[in-house]
């Protein structure tokens, strides 16, 4: 017995992976709910068997199918056929039966309801092509924690087999518009899940998670004007963080969670100003006759990226965090908006209007830029804590839909969630 | 504080290969953050629960002047305010030069298309614009807040040039 996970050496993801065919690639049966796109060639996808948990059959989630749903999201991954397999983690598993179904990995487990109506969940990963056990872990937990537990599983084996920290444990937030009513949702990372944060008859936008993952800034209008929250997701608790004449809006936290850059007019016109999380006195940080709005930092803290029109056109253009002058970022096109840095510091991604808008990444050491997707209305980026996902807005059938893609748009997959129009989509950090 | 002890406490129990061994530790318990009673743990809140709030609304719409428009309208990009709607600026200035009690929220909007966030922007440089022709003629700038709804409250659904034109506008509400 050890916990050595984190130190013990990733398995190679492509050694016996197949390459993706071009196209579609359906899912069935529990997971119709997901429908994952894959395109492009060349795509290394490791096989996965993902047997049914013992005690599933009964249980109030599939843990089995939510593992395998968010382990094909990834892009990384493909589930294999387990039909008429049964195992869980004490099984010593016949190994050859695997390798015929050609799975690289293997994973089974058990869920036991105990006499106090909390869950036991177990599972073991295999490793097929070796022949080694990969560890496995154990929990127990309310019924309303059964869905972490899977998509902590996820990221389990995600780690173990990739080599890089999982993200399916975290948590989304997103706005729906249904008829006149708006509601703030916190849900799992693929959307389901959702519970309400906020409710109320005017819009509410730009959620910001706070990096420790409590909190939420975001903007509301129920003051018949936009003032900025600071909300304690867990108690419900939220204040006043700006309530400033004239609006007050597009909240960004500081990496140390200490500060937030937010767009206010109370001195004529949008500008950015640095504010305490905690409240007081906002410390303006540009001093242009133009809009500056929609800032985020820079990881490390040291930069702001921002949109201005001062050019002329939209622009995206990058400062020091403690004010300055700034340069600018997109030359491409005359509408660049919404920026969003990877937390690796690698990736700038952005929405761009050429055609219709567009969700493009840019690589920010050479300033190589691609679109990474084919819809017209996208929105509002906001990357995952491992920076190997983004999710986003756009409209789909006629309703605002939620995505996430690869950072290189080969896989792309539609969130689930609440009925209506969703949108507004802010991916939680890493750790709860 | 405890999510991140109850996690600490999680992956204390991941247990990593054993060779042929595939005996589990009994495994440690997922404690509930919210001070739940261990007795209704089974149902009860777990780590992940959210508490709601419901949000009120405040929609005032005071008397103005009798018989004189609330509206201006913007051409597409466009953040001057039209000779045609001096006559209804002038008239707006004048209640509020004789009424320097009353005040007025200037309230920019703009159609759907592109960033929220940058439309905002774009709907409070509008509701400024108006502000200040307000101002020329006589209101008190501390009448006056100018703010914006950006794109969020349409007058008219759709993604027509029609519904956008009258979605581009200024309205002037009274408190």
């Amino acid at each position: 017995m050890n916990s050595e996970i984190f130190r013990s050496p990733p398995l190679h993801l492509a050694r016996r992976s197949l390459v993706a065919a071009l196209a579609a690639a359906p899912l069935s049966g529990a997971l119709a709910q997901f429908r994952v796109e894959v395109s492009g060639v060349g795509l290394t996808q490791l096989p996965i068997a993902l047997v049914p948990f013992r005690g599933e059959e009964g249980a109030p989630q599939k843990i089995s199918a939510i593992v395998r749903a968010d382990l094909e999201r990834s892009g990384r991954f493909r589930g294999v056929d387990t039909a008429g397999q049964a195992m869980d983690e004490s099984t010593r598993p016949d190994l050859s039966t695997w390798r015929q179904r050609a799975a690289d990995a293997l994973a089974g487990g058990s869920i036991t309801r105990l006499p106090d109506g909390r869950y036991d969940v177990r599972f073991r990963l295999w490793d097929v092509v070796r022949g080694q056990d990969l560890g496995g872990q154990g929990y127990v937990l309310p019924q309303a924690d059964l869905r972490l537990a899977a998509h902590k599983i996820a990221d389990y084996i995600y780690e173990k087999l990739t080599g890089e920290q999982g993200v399916f444990s975290t948590r989304l937030a997103y706005v729906t518009k249904t008829g006149s009513r708006h509601t703030l949702w916190v849900a799992d990372s693929d959307g389901e899940n959702a519970q309400a944060a906020l409710a109320s008859p005017e819009p509410i936008i730009s959620p910001s998670w706070s990096p420790n993952g409590a909190q939420l800034a975001y903007v509301s209008f129920e003051a018949r004007k936009p003032v900025i929250y600071v909300h304690d997701v867990a108690s419900g608790r939220r204040r006043l963080l700006a309530n400033f004449r004239g609006s007050n809006s597009a909240p960004a936290w500081s990496p140390d969670g200490r500060s937030l850059a937010v767009t206010l007019s109370r001195d004529g016109g949008s500008q950015l100003y640095l504010i305490s999380a905690s409240g007081g006195e906002p410390r303006r940080l540009t001093q242009s006759q133009s809009i500056d709005t929609e800032p985020v930092f820079s990881p490390d803290g040291a930069s702001i990226y921002f949109v201005s029109d001062r050019g002329g056109a939209p622009q995206i253009y990058r400062m020091p965090a403690s004010g300055g002058a700034a340069q600018r970022v997109t030359f491409n096109g005359s509408y660049n908006v919404s920026p969003t840095v990877s937390p690796d510091g690698r990736w700038l991604a952005y929405i761009s209007r050429s055609g219709g808008y567009k969700l493009q990444v840019m690589e920010l050491a050479s300033g190589a830029t691609t679109a990474i997707t084919d819809t017209n209305e996208d929105e509002n980026p906001s990357f995952a804590p491992n920076s190997r996902l983004i999710a986003y807005a756009t409209r789909e059938g006629g309703r605002d839909a939620l995505m996430t893609t690869t950072v290189d748009g080969k896989i792309k997959a539609r969130l689930a969630g609440q009925g209506g129009d969703l949108r507004e989509p802010a991916w939680g950090p890493l750790q709860r | 504080m405890m999510k991140r002890t109850a996690m600490v406490a999680l992956l204390a129990t991941v247990m990593a290969g054993c060779g042929s061994n595939v005996k589990l530790d009994p495994p440690i318990e997922g404690t509930s953050t919210t001070g739940a009673s261990t007795g209704t743990a089974g149902q009860g809140a777990g780590q992940s629960t959210v508490t709601q709030v419901q949000a009120g609304s405040s929609s005032t719409d005071a008397q103005g002047p009798v018989g004189v428009g609330r509206i201006i309208y913007f051409d597409y990009d466009s953040f001057s305010v039209k000779p045609d709607y001096q006559g209804l600026v002038d008239q707006h200035a004048r209640f509020l030069q004789a009424n320097r009690a009353r005040g007025v929220a200037v309230e920019g909007h703009t159609d759907e298309r592109g960033s929220r966030e940058y439309n905002l922007a774009l709907g409070q440089k509008r509701a400024e614009a108006v502000r200040r022709a307000l101002t020329l003629v006589g209101a008190a700038d501390a009448q006056i807040e100018a703010v914006s709804f950006g794109e969020e409250k349409p007058a008219v659904a759709g993604s027509s040039e029609d519904a956008y034109s009258q979605n581009r506008r200024v309205e002037i509400r009274y408190r």
